[in-house]
């Protein structure tokens, strides 16, 4: 469902650029759980950020479910975001002011539905991560642990194909890290497709393939068997 | 394109992000608040001022021209300067003939005379007068009537005196009508009196006797002391005034270009100027309510500049949610506006109680110094539309600033 071909980024520093990713060459079926590995500098959160179209690749290939993606306005990026894409953020980005269910409703206002809709969806995505009974918290009165749960529930609720995790539990500790792979991990028993971005062993072990990337280039492309999250909860 | 503002949703955006920042957002309307204050404040006083010079000149016909005779400054036509210029009842005649614009012409005499009433006299100004003196110098009667055409016509000996005079030729309470006053030793019957007015244009009359009349007992023969002009309202009285000293001129063999022969007083131009000085003033209440309102409207794009800035990762994490840049942009765009007008609805009720107050201290009673201080729906209504123009112009500021960041910078600012 995603291809990539020969993908190249650079960034302009000064007089000079920096070379990120040196052609980059990635398959991801669907149903497929995959880890993006990678020491800081690798050009792993850049690949993540071109999948996520919030960046634009300089040359290359990019398509995703059959749909060339190139030369995007901020539009049509905003429209194929909503429509394709759910993104989970290591600091969560839930908006501060808005309760757990509105956070949630978020992309479905985006996507034009009716409130009573929205609120509907919503409620049914929050249940699914466990926490209707926290529907009218605002963010700061969540765990870390809950805050990542209102921000899956906000990624599934337009339904997108793709969902892209930025160190999903980089700010979590091992054990609401565990919890929250868990769930990710239900997601992908469920059919959904997960790409996710991470430097720890263990997480990426609980995906079921690896893409190792160095300087710029995959490096390794392994399939492992999954360890599931849910013996150490 | 519209349906958004209807939109329960776009008003709980405006309503979370304004209390949020509630002293922030207050203190930005402030601004805007001050400045329709001003313009309507300052506005409804100028209109007071306005209304009081009115109510003040509102007896006299503004657009009026005195003209009498002098002495001639030029010889002309084998006569010496010096020469004595005194107009005519046929100079009158044929000024209000030939003279384009005129609406009344009034011919007058005036002497002051010594009258006497059992053992009170005093010395009063008797002014020979047509019954037209009162449409261009209205007066107000207390009592009885003014000098009417059969007064001149039969050349009565009746007249209509002030109020001050009859202060001083009169008991306190005693009814003048009816009662005879000595006038140049000749008896004549009081038929009117009148209200002092305001203002004083022009010397002052205490009594009025028919013009006929004066010319009879003075013999005066066809000689009037002067003219007053009224012009039409869609004439300029200044080339009114121009013209019947021309006309006279020729008629009383006079240099044309000889400055002195004729003396005249020229209400319209003295009146002009004060109408001016009020056209001025609203000019310099709009331009400084407007200033205000300019530098209140800039303050609430600031504000929100700065409330963008912080925003960046919200709106960047709104961007990877699905938001269009329009949609971003429209949501600034209608909290700018949406905070200019309820600050400036604000100012103009505010606006309104500091009117109100103005016309409680200073509006009571016959001369106060403001009359019905206001401002007209129009004027607040003009004041809304600039509000929701300057609203949305310095809202696509901080709009277009939001979106310029990429949604990649801005999720990555911590």
């Amino acid at each position: 469902m995603l291809k990539i071909h020969q993908l190249h980024k650079s960034y302009p520093i000064g007089d000079s650029s920096l070379h990120v990713l040196k052609g980059i060459d990635l398959n991801v079926e669907e149903g497929e759980m995959v880890a993006i590995m990678g020491s800081s500098g690798s050009g792993k959160s850049t690949l993540l950020n071109i999948i996520g179209m919030l960046d634009e690749a300089d040359s290359g290939e990019y398509i995703l479910d059959e749909l060339p993606i190139k030369n995007l306005t901020e539009k049509k990026a905003a429209v194929y975001r909503n429509k394709f894409l759910g993104f989970i953020f290591q600091s969560f980005n839930l908006i501060n002011y808005k309760n757990a269910l509105e956070n949630v409703a978020l992309p479905l206002y985006y996507q034009g539905l009716k409130r009573k809709e929205r609120q509907e969806k919503a409620m049914y995505h929050l249940g699914k991560v466990g926490l209707a009974d926290w529907a009218k918290h605002l963010p700061k009165e969540l765990s870390g642990g809950q805050k990542q749960r209102v921000a899956i529930a906000r990624a599934l609720a337009a339904n997108p194909k793709l969902l892209l995790a930025d160190e999903p539990t980089g700010a979590l500790d091992t054990k609401t890290s565990y919890d929250i792979m868990a769930f990710i991990q239900q997601l992908n028993d469920e059919g959904k497709t997960i790409l996710m971005v991470t430097h720890e062993e263990d997480i990426a072990n609980m995906c079921k393939r690896i893409v190792r990337l160095k300087d710029g280039v995959i490096m390794e492309d392994v399939k492992v068997t999954q360890v599931r999250a849910e013996q150490y909860v | 394109m519209f349906k958004f503002l209807f939109d329960r949703d776009t008003w709980q955006e405006v309503f979370d992000s304004f209390s949020k920042n509630k002293l922030r957002s207050i203190l930005t309307m402030v601004g805007v608040w001050w400045g329709i204050l001003l313009l309507i404040g300052l506005l409804g006083s100028a209109k007071g001022l306005e209304n009081s010079f009115n109510r003040l000149f509102g007896s006299f016909a503004t657009n009026s021209v005195f003209v009498w005779g002098q002495s001639t400054s030029k010889p002309f036509k084998g006569f010496q300067e010096g020469r004595q210029v005194r107009l005519s009842l046929t100079d009158a005649k044929k000024v209000e003939k030939n003279v384009e614009g005129i609406e009344f012409l009034v011919p007058r005499n005036q002497n002051q005379a010594i009258v006497v009433r059992n053992f009170l006299s005093s010395s009063f100004s008797i002014n020979g007068d047509y019954p037209l003196l009162d449409q261009v110098q209205k007066k107000k009667l207390i009592h009885g009537r003014f000098i009417n055409q059969n007064d001149i016509d039969d050349n009565k000996k009746v007249v209509v005196i002030s109020e001050d005079a009859y202060k001083q030729l009169f008991e306190k309470d005693e009814m003048p009508i009816g009662e005879y006053i000595e006038i140049n030793k000749i008896n004549f019957k009081v038929v009117g009196m009148f209200e002092n007015g305001n203002v004083n244009m022009g010397p002052t009359s205490d009594m009025h006797i028919p013009f006929t009349t004066f010319q009879q007992i003075y013999n005066q023969g066809d000689r009037i002391g002067w003219m007053m002009i009224t012009g039409k309202p869609e004439y300029d009285i200044k080339q009114i005034e121009e013209d019947a000293k021309l006309l006279l001129k020729n008629l009383n063999k006079i240099h044309p270009k000889d400055t002195r022969a004729f003396g005249s007083f020229n209400l319209g131009k003295e009146f002009a100027k004060i109408t001016g000085f009020l056209t001025g003033m609203q000019f310099l209440t709009w331009f400084v309510g407007i200033a205000t309102l300019i530098a209140g409207v800039f303050a609430i794009g600031n504000i929100l500049l700065i409330t963008v800035k912080e925003r960046t990762k919200e709106i960047g994490v709104r961007r990877a949610l699905g938001a269009t840049p329009f949609e971003i942009k429209r949501q600034i765009v209608v909290e700018a506006v949406f905070l200019t007008i309820v600050a400036g609805i604000f100012g103009i009720i505010t606006g309104g109680w500091i009117l109100i107050l103005l016309d409680h201290f200073f509006g009571q009673g016959e001369d106060a110094a403001i009359v019905n201080a206001s401002v007209s729906i129009g004027v607040v209504f003009i004041a809304l539309v600039i509000l929701v123009v300057l609203g949305t112009l310095i809202g696509l500021i901080p709009a277009f600033k939001a979106t310029s960041i990429k949604p990649i910078e801005a999720l990555r600012e911590e």
